[in-house]
């Protein structure tokens, strides 16, 4: 990776920004363009893809947190999103909890079953904590499935549309405003994070955990800490799951959507914030759009659309798998090498 | 020291000569192993002491005890400090011992190897800053203050280990010789009370070992930061040390001055083996 050479700082304020280049905030003000113009531009399909990229983003940065930051594996948090989207969905619809509370103390509750199930953190890693965490999924679902009198068993939980300072938030397009700006805020503060201590004893936990011990660093502590802050921000995408969709059943937060976000952020790039952006619009865009493509072709070549749900698992699958094998540091990595390329074009290196 | 730097790196305040570290009689086994058999030895602010020995005899067993890797059977190891108080290391746990002021480099180069230098070395600066998740996430104003206000003094080992070029650099890129600089120099951020070095020259040519060894001198002479120092180059060990202890199989053989040192009859025999009579 190179840098940008002639840049020099003459402060330590503009060595810690974000945005140090010109092309970097022309690049962040296309951005801004973009997400400005896509509600106004999009299809009523394709909004509906964007609120959920949205959702995506603030769960898969959550997860890199703890597992491409700090290098704590989870297999749990499929379930720590159905944690987050019960909490706020029973409070909404029986106890009658303003939406704004019920989503805090959905992502209060979430932090403190997170920060639970990542006590065997303290003792486990690798394999061993992915074991220890998949044992909080399926705990966790067997929950909603069966504890009947709390989450209403397998049948779903309706909850009403939400008012928020008595704006009812009903279409995708007023859902967009609030599903990006929440999305945005969480970006930001992740890249804050990451640019300060806490951020960084994470980074020393993951590369050498005796090390980070012996620089002072309370270990046990900072990896509670990761289990806590990530899933709190899975727990407030899944209570905003549960408002956006006003319907939460237990089929929403299988491992498959364990494993689904670990895709993401493997596919954007492990301990990235950028990359679990990336990652995040990647692995909902594309079985959007194999799945558009099978509504454009039913007319046309109808066996096709029919196996296009197993399709859809075989590129997804295959998706995963040529990631690792040629881009293990994702999207991101793919993303520094354009910017490198040209950067130092004609030249090579 | 080339110039004038703001930031002492001496985190401790006793008077130079006093002792600081009380290695009291550690023992350490690991299962039938028997690393450390009863080891004693004091260390004196402001002094380099060397800790030699051939391999296996317990010194690295010894420097893991001191900074809270390994808890030892029996015994303690002490920490003093200038109003007084002492530390007991022995039943501590590293982040704490680091708290205290002892800060380490490692025999096998154990920097993290995923992110910058600077960052490397802002982690030095951990045990000294407040860690505030809010504050954190909002950044501009405490937290930016903050971040600055310590990159200060990082900036001043930068410049004092030489390493200015390679600040942006993830390490885990850099030559041998630069890791093992860098790893010294997160300790040094640490404003360490005691400096423990690991073989902070193995695998270095001679170049890069006189640089080392001019680096541990200005620490010591001109921060007034004591320095326990692990190294098999004898040479580099008689120069710079003012007092030098031998372990053997566990056990402490002699203390002494690197001249008192090379004449004792018991190192030359742990080292080149008894005579055959």
């Amino acid at each position: 990776m190179s840098t940008a050479t002639g840049i020099y700082h003459t402060t330590y304020e503009a060595d810690l920004s974000l945005r140090r280049t010109r092309a970097d905030w022309i690049r962040l003000t296309l951005i801004a363009v973009v997400v400005v113009a896509a509600p106004f531009v999009l299809s009523p399909f394709w909004l509906t893809v964007a609120n959920q990229i949205g959702i995506a983003i603030i769960g898969a940065v959550g997860l890199n947190i703890l597992t491409g930051h700090t290098g704590l594996i989870s297999l749990g948090h499929g379930a720590f999103l159905g944690v987050g989207a019960y909490t706020s969905a029973i409070l909404v619809s029986r106890f009658d909890v303003p939406t704004l509370i019920a989503i805090v103390v959905a992502v209060a509750v979430t932090t403190v079953i997170g920060t639970f199930f990542g006590l065997p953190s303290l003792r486990l890693k690798g394999l061993y904590l992915a074991m220890a965490t998949l044992a909080a999924q399926f705990i966790l679902l067997y929950a909603f499935r069966n504890w009947d009198v709390v989450t209403g068993g397998t049948e779903a939980i309706v909850v009403p549309y939400p008012e928020i300072f008595g704006w009812m938030l009903r279409s995708d397009f007023a859902w967009y405003w609030v599903i990006f700006g929440v999305a945005i805020l969480v970006v930001l503060g992740a890249r804050n994070l990451f640019r300060s201590g806490i951020g960084r004893a994470f980074h020393a936990i993951r590369d050498q955990d005796i090390a980070a011990a012996v620089m002072g660093i309370d270990v046990g502590r900072y990896k509670l800490l990761s289990f806590a802050i990530s899933s709190a921000l899975v727990g407030l995408a899944g209570a905003m799951t549960a408002h956006y969709r006003t319907i939460v059943t237990w089929e929403r937060f299988t491992l498959d959507v364990s494993v689904l976000y670990l895709a993401m952020i493997i596919v954007g790039g492990l301990g990235s914030v950028a990359g679990s952006v990336y990652g995040a619009t990647f692995m909902t865009v594309v079985p959007a759009a194999i799945q558009q493509f099978a509504r454009n072709v039913r007319e046309t070549i109808p066996t096709l659309a029919r196996e296009m749900p197993a399709i859809q698992l075989i590129v997804f699958g295959a998706v995963i798998v040529l990631f690792l094998l040629f881009e293990p540091r994702g999207l991101d990595r793919t993303w520094q090498r354009i910017k490198d390329y040209f950067r130092l074009w004609p030249f090579r290196y | 020291m080339s110039r004038a730097y703001r930031h002492n790196l001496n985190g401790s305040d006793l008077a130079p000569g006093a002792t600081q570290l009380e290695v009291d009689d550690v023992a350490l086994r690991f299962g039938g192993v028997r690393a450390l058999k009863g080891v004693s030895l004091d260390v004196r602010q402001g002094e380099i002491h060397a800790i030699i020995g051939p391999n296996g005899a317990g010194k690295t067993s010894l420097l893991n005890c001191t900074s809270g890797v390994y808890r030892p059977q029996e015994g303690g190891i002490r920490l003093h400090r200038g109003d007084g108080q002492t530390h007991e290391l022995t039943a501590a746990r590293p982040h704490q011992i680091a708290r205290w002021g002892i800060a380490r480099s490692f025999q096998n180069i154990e920097l993290f190897k995923h992110i910058s230098v600077l960052d490397n070395l802002m982690l030095g600066r951990h045990v000294h800053m407040k860690h505030s998740v809010w504050k954190t996430a909002l950044f501009f104003g405490p937290a930016r203050a903050q971040e600055i206000a310590h990159r200060e003094l990082v900036e001043e080992v930068i410049d004092f280990l030489e390493i200015q070029a390679v600040r942006h650099a993830h390490v885990g890129a850099l030559p041998y010789g630069v890791q093992k600089r860098v790893e010294v120099g997160r300790a040094l951020c640490l404003q360490p009370a005691v400096l423990l070095l690991d073989e902070p020259m193995a695998g270095m040519n001679t170049e890069e070992k006189e640089d080392m060894a001019r680096f541990i001198l200005d620490v010591n002479d001109l921060a007034g930061v004591t320095v326990v120092l692990i190294e098999h180059d004898m040479e580099v060990v008689m120069d710079i040390s003012d007092r030098v202890s031998v372990l053997d199989f566990g056990s402490k053989i002699t203390t002494g001055v690197p001249d008192e040192v090379q004449a004792d009859e018991r190192v030359i025999e742990a080292y080149l083996g008894e005579e055959v009579a």
